[in-house]
C-alpha cells in the first residue's frame, strides 16, 4: 500500500494475471472486508456468550434452593452443574460444554486476529497523520476507542479466567462452588472495581459492536435500520447493568454465601 | 444583507512538493465579505501574495459549484470544512466569524501523496473504477432505452448513489483512510440497475479488491457520510459487503459453469 | 480567401444523408486499426466517449486531461437535460422537429445536414446512455420521464435530477475507465495540451505540457481529435469552471485551424446575480427551472417591498406579456435580453439591482411543496448555500450570464478541421447550434460527436494512411514546437512585472462582456478592439508570475491561458462587428425591430464566417462557408 506520483501514462490497470483461488474462507479472510465478516460473526458469538453467561450470573440472586431430593443448594452452582452435564448421555460429561469453549476461544481468537491484522492495515493506510486537530462529526468515542476497550476486555478476561476459572488470583478458589468463589472474589474492593470497569468497557465496546455487526454483515434494510441502533444501546446497557450488578451486590452484601444454609457447605469434605 | 468579516487569521499547510518537508504558514486576512466564497478567499489570499513575489498557494478547485469533485481542503479538521452536504467551493464566508482562526490542511491519506501545499493525487480513485465501475455496453448496438422499465424506487436509489463526485472526502475523513463509500456508492449505483446485473458479482469483486490495493478497511464510524457532499448513506457499504461476499461464490459458479 | 472550406456534406435527400455517409463511407479493416494511433485531448463528454469508442474499436488510442481525473471535465456540471426526439410521450415529437427546432433555435446560422444527423443519433445517444447505467429519471411505471426545454413545444428532454451532465459524463467516464483498464487506452493526466505540430499539409500531433513537472514533450499520432471545450471564460465570469480555457483550440487556429463564428456566444438567462466585485465564477440556475417558476420584475423601478409584498398588478411578468405562446420557456437569447432590458430600465431586483425575480409561489400553490422539491430540490439547496436565501419562501433572483460558445474551430461534415488530421468534437467544435443553442442540446451534441459520429467519420481520413510512415516525436517539426512551448512558458516567469494573470483576464473580461456581451454595436466593438491590444500589451510587459516553470504552479497556467484569451478575444470582437445582423447569441444594437427584437439579414449573412491566422491577431483573415438550406427555409425567429 505504498502510492507514488508517477508520471505517463496509466493503461491496461485492470489487466491482472488471475490469482490462485484459495478456499472460498481464506480467500475471503484474506480481504479486509472479509475481516470484516470475521469480526461481525466472531462478535455474535460473544455476544451470544456474554448475554448467556450474565443470565446464568442472575441465578445468584435466586440463592438457595431446595431441590427435588430435599438437598439444599445455591440455584447457581445447580447451574453450573447443569452446564457441565449438557448432552448427557448423548455425550460424556462436559464433552459439550468443552466444544462450546473451543467455539468461544476459537471466535475470540480469530477476533483478535482479524483485529491486528485489520488496525496495521489501517495504519498503513494513513502513514502521515493529520497535523491539525480533527473535529469528527460522527465518529464517537466507543467507535474510536474500539482498539482499547477491546484490549481492556482481553485483559479483563484473562483475570477473570485466572479468578473465577482457574483461581489462579483467587487463594481460597474452590471449583464448581460459583457461589462462594464470586463472593471471595467480589469482597475485595479493588477486585470488584476490576469487573466494573471491565464491563463499563466491554459496554463501550458492544455499543459500537453490535451497531457495527450489522453493517459489517450487510444486514442493511430500510425497514430495521432504525433498530440496529436500539439494539446496539439495549444489548451493551442489558450486559453492564447486569454484570455491573454483580460486584455491587456482593459488596452491599446482598449476596453472600451462607455455610449454613446449604446441605453440602464448602470445605465440607476437609472436616 | 452582505456583512464583512475581519480578522481572519488562516493557518495553512505548504509543501514545496512530493518529499518536501511541510510546514504551517500564517496569513492574514484583514477584511472579507461574508459574500465570498471560501475559495475566493484564498484567490484573493493568492494574489496579495503574487503581488507581494511570494508563490500562490497551490490548490486544486475548477467548477466552483460542488459537481465536479476537484475541490478538496481540511478546513478545521473537517473534509469540505464545516458545512454540511457540501463541497470546499460551495462554503461561503458567512459561515465563519470575524477574529476566528481557520486551519487549512491537505487530505491525508496513504494513497493520497500530496503533489503541493494543499493539493494531493486521488488517481486510486479512478483504479477502482476501471477495474469494475462500469457496465460493459460497448457503443452502438444498444436496446431501446424504455424496453426495460425501471421501478421508479430502484432507479431514485440507483440515482441517490450515482451523485458521487468522487471528491474523496469519504477517504480523508475517515479515521482508517478508507475509500469504502466511494467504491460502495458506484457498485450500489450499477448493482442496483437491471442493467448492472450481468456484471453484478464481477464487479463487486474487482472493485473491492482493487479498493484494497490502495486503501484501508471499514470500521463503521460513518465519518465518511457525514463529510460527504452528496450525503452518500453508509447503507451502500452494507450492501458492497454482501455483493462482496455473494461474489466470492457466484464468480466460483459462474466460472465452473464453463 | 485561403482556407479550404469544403462541408463535404453528402448528396441525396436530408434525411438519408447520414445513413448513405455510413453505408458509403471507407473503413479501417479490424485488424488494422492497431495500427493507427489517435489522440483525443480533453475527456468531456466529446472526449471521453471518442476515446472510449476508438478504444472498443481496437484503435491505438491516447487520451490526455489536463484535470486530475478524466471524471472531472466541465461537461459535469451541465443540470438540466438531454434532448432526444424519442417522442416516448407522444406528443408530436421527430426527428424533424428535433433537427427544425434545432436550425430555428439557431437562427439559421447552422449546417443543415450537421443538425440532422444530430436530430438522427439522438435517439440512439438515450438506449446507449441506458444500457450504460445512467439513471435518468423514471415515472412510476418505470418508464423515462421526460420535460419540456425552452424553444422546444414537446417534451423530449430526459433528465437525471438537476445532475444530468454529471451522470452522462460518468457514464462516459466509465466507459473510458474500462477502456483504460482493459489497456486499449492510454490515460495522460494532468498534462495540458500546449500545441499542434503539422507535417506536410497534415496533422502529425501534440505538443503537451506536464502540469505537475512543467515537463514540455511531443505525441506523435495519426489523428488528433480536439474535444476541449469552448471559450466562455473569456468574459472571466461565466458559469464555465475555472480552468475552462481556450488554449487547445487557439494554439490549432494558429497552426491554420479555421475558427468560426467567434461571436456567437450564448448568455444563460438563469444566473445567480453577482454578488460583489471579486466573485470568481457565476453559478447557473438549470433553465428546466423555467418550466415552473414565472420570471417577472416590479414595474416600479423604486419598489423597495419584499417579493411577497409586491401586488400582483403591480408586477410585470414580462416574458409572458410580450412572448405569450412560449412565455417562461422562450429561448436563451431572447430571455436574457428581455432580462437585460428590464435590469438596464431599473427595475432590476435585490441588493445589487443586478436581477429579475424566478418566482415559485404559483407553482407551489398549484403543486405543493413536495412535488417542486422532488424536481428541483437540489438546485434550491443550492441557490440557497450560494445566496443564504431560501427559495421556496422568496423568490429567486436570476440574471444572465456568459454560458455556451456556438463558434468553434470549423469543422466540416466529418469534423474535421481545416487542418487535415485534426478533428474538433462537442463544444470546441462550431458545428450544430448556429448562433444559438437550445437548452439540453450542448450534452446532445457532444456525444453524438463522440459516440456516433467521429468514430465513423474518422475513418476515411485513416484508411489514406495506412502502412504509410507517419513522423515520429524525433522530427524537427515536433522539437522546434516544443523549444517555442518552453519559451512561452518560461517568458511568462521572467517579465517581473507586478499584475498578476487574474487581475489581467478581470480586466479584459470586463471588455469583452461590456461591448461584446449581450448587445454589441460599432461603437463599442470598435472601442473594444482598441482596448483589449493595449491591455495584451500591458500583458506582456506588467505581468508577475512568481514561482518556477519546474513544480506545479496555477499561476504560470493560467498566465499562459489568459494569454490566449487576449487573442481570442480580439477575435471575437471583429467577428461581431462585421457581422452586420443580429442572430441568437449576436445582437447588434444597429440591427433590431422597433420592438427590440433581433433582425438578421439573410441576403449577406447566411454564412459561416471561418477565420484564419495571419500572423497578427489583429488582421485575421476572414473566410466564409455559404450556409444553404435545402429543407428549412428562412423564418423570422418569433416566440411570441
Amino acid at each position: 500500500m505504498t502510492e507514488t506520483l508517477s508520471r505517463g501514462p496509466v493503461t491496461g490497470t485492470a489487466v491482472k494475471a488471475p490469482a490462485k483461488k484459495k478456499p472460498f474462507v481464506f480467500d475471503l479472510y484474506s480481504t479486509a472486508v472479509g475481516k470484516k465478516y470475521v469480526m461481525a460473526i466472531t462478535g455474535l458469538i460473544g455476544l451470544g456468550f456474554v448475554i448467556t453467561h450474565m443470565i446464568g450470573n442472575l441465578k445468584m440472586y435466586l440463592g438457595v434452593v431446595t431441590e427435588s431430593d430435599g438437598e439444599r443448594a445455591y440455584d447457581i452452582d445447580i447451574y453450573g452443574e447443569f452446564l457441565r452435564e449438557l448432552a448427557v448421555p448423548l455425550l460424556p460429561r462436559t464433552y459439550l460444554l468443552w466444544g462450546l469453549r473451543l467455539v468461544l476461544i476459537a471466535a475470540v481468537a480469530l477476533h483478535i486476529h482479524a483485529a491486528i491484522g485489520l488496525t496495521s492495515i489501517n495504519r498503513h493506510a494513513r502513514a502521515v497523520k493529520y497535523q491539525s486537530a480533527r473535529d469528527y462529526q460522527i465518529a464517537n468515542f466507543a467507535s474510536r476507542s474500539m482498539r482499547w476497550t477491546g484490549s481492556i476486555v482481553a485483559i479483563f478476561l484473562v483475570w477473570h479466567l485466572a479468578d473465577l476459572t482457574w483461581g489462579f488470583v483467587l487463594p481460597d478458589h474452590v471449583v464448581g462452588a460459583a457461589y462462594y468463589n464470586i463472593d471471595q472474589s467480589l469482597s475485595r474492593i479493588p477486585v470488584a472495581m476490576l469487573y466494573i470497569v471491565g464491563n463499563i468497557a466491554l459496554g463501550i465496546h458492544l455499543f459500537h459492536g453490535v451497531w457495527s455487526l450489522f453493517q459489517s454483515l450487510g444486514w442493511n434494510n430500510p425497514r430495521f435500520n432504525a433498530w440496529r441502533r436500539y439494539i446496539a444501546v439495549g444489548s451493551a446497557a442489558l450486559i453492564v447493568a447486569g454484570n455491573v450488578s454483580f460486584p455491587v451486590a456482593v459488596m452491599a452484601g446482598v449476596v453472600e454465601y451462607d455455610p449454613a444454609a446449604v446441605t453440602h457447605p464448602v470445605g465440607e469434605e476437609n472436616e | 444583507m452582505s456583512h464583512t468579516l475581519t480578522n481572519i487569521t488562516l493557518k495553512i499547510w505548504r509543501q514545496d512538493g512530493p518529499d518536501g518537508q511541510g510546514r504551517f504558514e500564517t496569513h492574514q486576512i484583514p477584511q472579507i465579505s461574508d459574500e465570498a466564497s471560501f475559495l475566493e478567499m484564498l484567490d484573493i489570499l493568492n494574489e496579495r501574495l503574487i503581488e507581494e513575489g511570494r508563490e500562490a498557494i497551490v490548490f486544486d478547485h475548477d467548477c466552483r459549484e460542488g459537481i465536479c469533485g476537484t475541490c478538496s481542503l481540511m478546513i478545521d479538521g473537517q473534509a469540505h470544512g464545516p458545512q454540511q452536504g457540501a463541497a470546499t467551493c460551495q462554503l461561503h464566508m458567512r459561515t465563519f466569524s470575524s477574529g476566528d482562526e481557520i486551519v487549512i490542511e491537505p487530505w491525508r491519506a496513504t494513497a493520497f501523496p500530496i503533489i503541493k501545499d494543499l493539493m494531493v493525487s486521488r488517481a486510486p480513485l479512478d483504479r477502482i473504477v476501471e477495474s469494475g465501475g462500469f457496465i460493459t455496453a460497448p457503443t452502438g448496438g444498444a436496446p431501446d432505452a424504455n424496453l426495460i422499465p425501471i421501478p421508479k424506487p430502484v432507479s431514485d436509489a440507483a440515482m441517490d448513489n450515482a451523485a458521487c463526485i468522487g471528491c474523496g472526502a469519504c477517504v480523508a475523513a475517515c479515521p482508517n483512510g478508507a475509500a469504502s463509500l466511494f467504491t460502495s456508492a458506484k457498485l450500489t449505483h450499477l448493482n442496483l440497475l437491471p442493467q448492472g446485473q450481468a456484471e453484478r458479482y464481477k464487479r463487486a469483486e474487482a472493485m473491492v479488491e482493487t479498493m484494497e490495493d490502495h486503501f484501508g478497511s471499514c470500521t463503521n464510524h460513518g465519518e465518511c457520510s457525514s463529510a460527504c457532499p452528496k450525503e452518500i448513506s453508509i447503507d451502500a457499504i452494507a450492501i458492497m459487503n454482501t455483493d462482496y461476499r455473494k461474489s466470492k461464490t457466484k464468480n466460483r459458479r459462474a466460472l465452473s459453469r464453463r | 480567401m485561403t482556407l479550404n472550406l469544403d462541408s463535404k456534406v453528402p448528396e441525396g435527400p436530408m434525411a438519408d444523408k447520414w445513413s448513405s455517409y455510413v453505408a458509403d463511407q471507407k473503413l479501417v479493416n479490424p485488424s488494422n486499426k492497431r495500427k493507427f494511433k489517435i489522440i483525443v485531448v480533453g475527456t468531456g463528454l466529446a472526449g471521453a466517449s471518442a476515446a472510449a469508442s476508438f478504444g472498443e474499436l481496437g484503435y491505438e488510442v491516447e487520451s490526455f486531461t489536463f484535470h486530475d481525473s478524466p471524471r472531472r471535465a466541465h461537461s459535469i456540471a451541465a443540470q438540466g437535460g438531454i434532448n432526444a426526439a424519442k417522442n416516448y410521450q407522444g406528443d408530436g415529437d421527430s426527428i424533424h422537429r428535433l433537427f427544425y427546432d434545432t436550425v430555428k433555435g439557431g437562427d439559421f446560422r447552422s449546417r443543415e445536414a450537421n443538425v440532422h444527423r444530430l436530430a438522427e443519433v439522438s435517439v440512439d445517444i438515450i438506449d446507449q446512455m441506458v444500457a450504460q447505467g445512467v439513471p435518468f429519471a423514471r415515472e412510476y411505471g418505470g418508464l423515462l420521464d421526460n420535460r419540456s426545454f425552452g424553444g422546444a413545444q414537446v417534451s423530449r428532454t430526459f433528465y437525471a435530477r438537476g445532475q444530468t451532465g454529471q451522470q452522462l459524463l460518468l457514464g462516459a467516464y466509465q466507459q473510458l475507465s474500462r477502456q483504460i483498464g482493459l489497456g486499449n487506452v492510454k490515460l495522460w493526466n494532468r498534462i495540458e495540451m500546449v500545441d499542434v505540430v503539422n507535417i506536410d499539409g497534415r496533422c502529425a500531433g501534440i505538443v503537451t505540457r506536464d502540469l505537475m513537472t512543467g515537463e514540455v514533450r511531443s505525441h506523435a499520432a495519426h489523428a488528433v481529435v480536439l474535444a476541449t471545450g469552448g471559450y466562455g471564460n473569456a468574459f472571466y465570469l461565466s458559469t464555465n469552471a475555472m480552468a475552462c480555457n481556450a488554449t487547445a483550440a487557439w494554439r490549432a487556429h494558429r497552426r491554420g485551424a479555421g475558427f468560426a463564428n467567434p461571436s456567437y456566444t450564448q448568455i444563460h438567462p438563469t444566473c445567480i446575480p453577482q454578488a460583489d466585485e471579486f466573485q470568481s465564477k457565476l453559478t447557473l440556475m438549470s433553465e428546466s427551472l423555467r418550466n415552473d417558476g414565472r420570471i417577472w420584475v416590479p414595474k416600479d423601478p423604486d419598489e423597495t417591498r419584499k417579493a411577497a409584498d409586491v401586488p400582483e398588478d403591480e408586477r410585470d411578468y414580462y416574458l409572458e406579456r410580450i412572448y405569450p405562446s412560449f412565455g417562461n420557456l422562450a429561448p436563451r437569447d431572447v430571455s436574457s435580453r428581455a432580462a437585460k432590458r428590464a435590469v438596464d430600465a431599473g427595475q432590476g431586483v435585490g441588493p445589487l439591482k443586478n436581477g429579475v425575480y424566478l418566482d415559485f409561489a404559483d407553482a407551489i400553490n398549484r403543486l405543493g411543496v413536495n412535488v417542486i422539491k422532488e424536481r428541483y430540490g437540489n438546485l434550491f439547496d443550492m441557490y440557497e448555500r450560494i445566496t443564504g436565501e431560501n427559495p421556496y419562501e422568496m423568490p429567486m433572483r436570476i440574471y444572465p450570464a456568459s454560458h455556451y460558445t456556438m463558434g468553434g474551430l470549423w469543422v466540416d461534415y466529418e469534423l474535421q478541421t481545416t487542418i487535415p488530421g485534426l478533428f474538433a468534437a462537442g463544444e470546441a467544435n462550431f458545428s450544430d447550434h448556429g448562433a444559438n443553442r437550445l437548452g439540453a442540446s450542448a450534452l446532445m451534441q457532444g456525444l453524438s460527436d463522440g459516440y456516433f459520429v467521429l468514430p465513423y467519420t474518422i475513418a476515411p481520413y485513416l484508411s489514406e494512411l495506412l502502412n504509410k510512415p507517419i513522423p515520429d516525436e524525433t522530427h524537427e517539426a515536433f522539437a522546434a514546437a516544443e523549444e517555442e512551448a518552453r519559451d512561452r512558458y518560461q517568458g511568462y516567469l521572467e517579465i517581473g512585472g507586478t499584475k498578476t494573470p487574474d487581475h489581467f483576464h478581470r480586466e479584459l473580461g470586463k471588455i469583452i462582456w461590456d461591448y461584446c456581451g449581450m448587445d454589441r454595436s460599432q461603437v463599442g466593438l470598435e472601442k473594444a478592439l482598441a482596448e483589449i491590444p493595449a491591455l495584451h500589451e500591458e500583458f506582456k510587459k506588467d505581468l508577475r508570475v512568481t514561482g518556477d516553470g519546474a513544480s506545479l504552479n496555477q499561476t504560470l497556467e493560467k498566465a499562459a491561458r489568459v494569454d490566449d484569451f487576449f487573442e481570442l478575444g480580439i477575435l471575437m470582437c471583429k467577428d461581431a462587428l462585421i457581422r452586420e445582423e443580429s442572430c441568437g447569441g449576436h445582437f447588434r444594437s444597429e440591427h433590431q425591430t422597433d420592438e427590440g427584437e433581433a433582425m438578421r439579414n439573410d441576403d449577406d449573412f447566411a454564412h459561416v464566417t471561418a477565420w484564419e491566422w495571419s500572423g497578427d491577431p489583429s488582421n485575421p483573415i476572414e473566410n466564409r462557408e455559404p450556409l444553404v438550406y435545402e429543407v428549412v427555409e428562412f423564418a423570422t425567429r418569433s416566440y411570441k
